[in-house]
């Protein structure tokens, strides 16, 4: 394994690292959850590789994500949108509306027909149309969140969420449980006001085919069919979806290193 | 008006507090004493006006501070026409302007929170909360604001302040006069500015009475006249922000623009820009740019956010970014052409009837898209500012549009010019990190 240059997305849930070789594919990678302690993690994500490739001299590493500010073993760090661009253009080799669902932001990029971001839109100030709605709703359900896209699919109806804030909604469930409301169709209900949280901000930048998907959200299916119904559009995944904006900063690295 | 007042007033300001504030300002001009905290690797130096700048804002509000008793108090819109009340002699204040320096001085929290605790909504514009939070508890940074004895609220800004004014009026029981502008959708009817016209001779009397002096309309026409020399100079200093790299950026134009708002029609404030722009031009004879390597050039519209002002000016600059222009400073100096000296009122009339914010969406969207044409500027930043409701209207379609139908790079950013609560700057950071990526893209 020749491992050229190396990315690190530190995201709010989880910590993903990509090494990649002269030709840009990915070689190596590694996640895991979110230490509060960055930096001490990194080292750990470096040891770990040192261990399997004896050396890391001379191998540049750029990170990206919330965190990026907290990784000083980086050269550079670049945002998680222009990484996002850069890991899925690469990877897909075309431009599109690129939705990236996380742990405590979601963001929509247009990618331009030579891998450029266009535009892009953030959610707002708050934890609706994140993952975290979710994983929220998840715990106070006691449903395991793997297992919640699969559960919400087996549903035979839905109910509405009205609530967008994730602590209203919250209080939303319990008062739906009382009642004697089925978990399948709460969930359904659930995927829905988040992902049409999702689908505004696609159109507030004008969605421009084919729209792509990436972050962790993806393992949950019931994502995807919602995004197509909501859409009307068919949704395409890279190989890696949660390691795109590792291996963006990876591919700016190697870059770097030929500049 | 009482002769203890009179002799408090030019014992303080005249005699005590001008003369110090005057020394202040020469030591200052003596011997420039740049902060330590300046960025000096990444901005100029900050202009020389400034030391000028503190001096006519802290003599204003010195002059506002021994005014009750003296001298009739007016407090006034910022798009309000206040020629009439100068040529009767008021003291003007202008709560927004001292809503705007409560910002800087980052105590509106503390001051809006007086409102807040007596059940005026958080959705209320934080201009009006803070200045309410004051008229309460009496907090200002300013030492003290004086009370008004007449009131002018002008619709053309927005319709909160015609509902916050009214609270004002009923708190001081003081005559308040509301001048209505129409809307102007694509062009002011005849009937329009006369209906604004008619408005404006209806509040001579009141305002005369309050005066207890007869409007002199010579002095009127001076008043006007010094106006539009002051508007005119402040278009001209805007315009210098077409040389690259651009001598002064908004962040500087927010600061310096306060004696066009709050001292209009006087001659020290006509003085004040003619040195400002002579300063601009020697800059640009230098080659001296507000930011060091201006590499981008950027366009701002929306209200400032007054607690962060050089949180944005160093964030960008960092990257060689200057935000040359702004939609907010122009909207003080677009109106210059409009003012006729020979016929007062109707000028009045059709000057205070075309502030951006009381022109159609589609208004602004073409000002930005000339903006940035004759700045050459590489992009645009809505601030989305929760108070004010009528600048943040459309900004999501203008976004979209300077985007798609222009190419313009766009970024609309949520905040408040007044209300730290309503500002992430985590959001912010990431926003405008990104957002500069794209445009060196
Ligand atoms: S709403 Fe806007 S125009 Fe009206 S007072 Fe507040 S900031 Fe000014």
């Amino acid at each position: 394994m020749k491992i050229a240059a190396l990315g690190i997305d530190v995201g709010s849930t989880t910590v993903k690292m990509v090494g990649i070789d002269a030709a840009g594919e990915i070689v190596w990678h590694h996640l895991e959850p979110v230490d509060p302690r960055v930096e001490k993690q990194v080292d750990s994500f470096l040891n770990k590789l040192k261990q399997e490739i004896n050396s890391l001299n001379n191998i540049p590493l750029i990170a990206t994500g919330y965190g990026r500010n907290l990784v000083h073993q980086a050269v550079k760090n670049i945002t998680e949108i222009t990484c996002h661009a850069k890991g899925v253009y690469h990877q897909l080799g075309h431009g599109g509306t690129l939705i990236d669902i996380g742990g405590q932001d979601s963001k929509v990029i247009v990618i331009g027909t030579k891998g450029q971001v266009v535009d892009f839109a953030m959610n707002d100030k708050c934890a609706a149309g994140t993952g975290r709605f979710l994983e929220n709703s998840a715990a106070r359900m006691q449903v395991p969140i793997e297992e919640m896209g699969t559960v919400a699919l087996s549903a035979t109806e839905e109910v509405a969420i009205s609530s967008t804030c994730t602590v209203f909604a919250e209080s939303e469930i319990i008062s739906m449980i009382a009642h004697g409301v089925e978990i399948e169709p709460i969930l359904m209900g659930l995927h829905r006001s988040l992902i049409r949280r999702v689908v505004a901000m696609v159109r507030s930048v004008g969605l421009v085919p084919p729209l792509l998907l990436s972050g962790g959200v993806v393992k949950n299916p019931a994502i995807r069919k919602v995004i197509e119904e909501e859409t009307k559009e068919q949704v395409f995944l890279p190989e890696h979806p949660q390691l795109m904006g590792a291996y963006g900063a990876a591919l700016f690295a190697l870059k770097l290193m030929a500049s | 008006m009482g002769i203890t007042d009179s002799l408090k007033y030019y014992w303080n300001v005249k005699v005590v507090g001008q003369p110090f504030l005057h020394w202040q300002r020469r030591q200052a001009e003596r011997r420039p004493k740049v902060s330590s905290r300046w960025r000096s690797d990444i901005l100029s130096p900050p202009l020389r006006i400034g030391a000028k700048t503190k001096e006519l804002i802290s003599r204003h509000y010195l002059e506002g501070r021994y005014a009750n008793g003296h001298r009739p108090v007016a407090w006034v819109t910022s798009g309000g026409p206040v020629e009439i009340l100068q040529a009767l002699g008021f003291y003007v204040l202008y709560p927004e302007n001292h809503g705007a320096l409560c910002g800087v001085r980052k105590a509106v929290v503390e001051i809006y929170g007086e409102a807040e605790n007596a059940g005026y909504s958080t959705d209320i514009c934080s201009y009006a909360r803070t200045d309410i939070g004051s008229m309460l508890s009496g907090k200002t940074p300013v030492g003290r604001l004086p009370k008004p004895d007449l009131l002018l609220a002008c619709t053309n800004i927005c319709q909160t302040v015609l509902h916050w004014y009214r609270v004002l009026a009923k708190h001081f029981e003081v005559p308040l006069i509301l001048i209505d502008t129409p809307f102007v959708y694509t062009k002011a009817s005849d009937h329009a500015l006369e209906y604004v016209k008619k408005q404006l001779e209806n509040s001579i009397p009141i305002a005369e009475q309050v005066a207890g002096r007869t409007l002199d309309y010579r002095r009127l026409k001076e008043i006007i006249h010094l106006s539009k020399d002051a508007t005119e100079l402040w278009l001209e200093i805007i315009g210098r922000g077409r040389h690259h790299p651009a001598p002064m950026s908004v962040f500087d134009q927010f600061i310096h623009m306060a004696p066009i708002v709050e001292m209009r029609g006087k001659k020290e404030t006509v003085d004040f820009y003619a040195a400002l722009l002579k300063e601009l031009d020697e800059n640009i004879d230098k080659g001296i740019g507000a930011v060091r390597n201006e590499r981008k050039r950027l366009l701002w519209d929306n209200l400032p956010i007054w607690y962060r002002l050089r949180y944005f000016a160093e964030n960008l600059g960092e990257h060689g970014i200057c935000v040359v222009a702004s939609t907010y400073t122009n909207a003080w100096a677009e109106l210059a052409p409009l003012m006729n000296l020979e016929k007062p009122l109707d000028s009045m009339a059709n000057t205070y009837m075309h502030p951006i914010l009381n022109q159609g969406t589609k208004y602004k969207l073409d000002t930005m898209k000339r903006m940035v044409e004759e700045f050459q500027l590489d992009g645009v930043i809505l601030h989305s500012d929760r108070s004010c409701k009528p600048y943040s209207i459309g900004q999501i379609d203008q976004r979209n549009l300077l985007i798609q139908e222009y190419g313009i790079p766009a970024l609309l950013l949520e905040a408040d010019h007044d209300d730290p609560r309503a500002y992430s700057e985590e959001q912010v950071a990431s926003r405008l990190a990104s957002f500069v990526e794209m445009l060196d893209d």
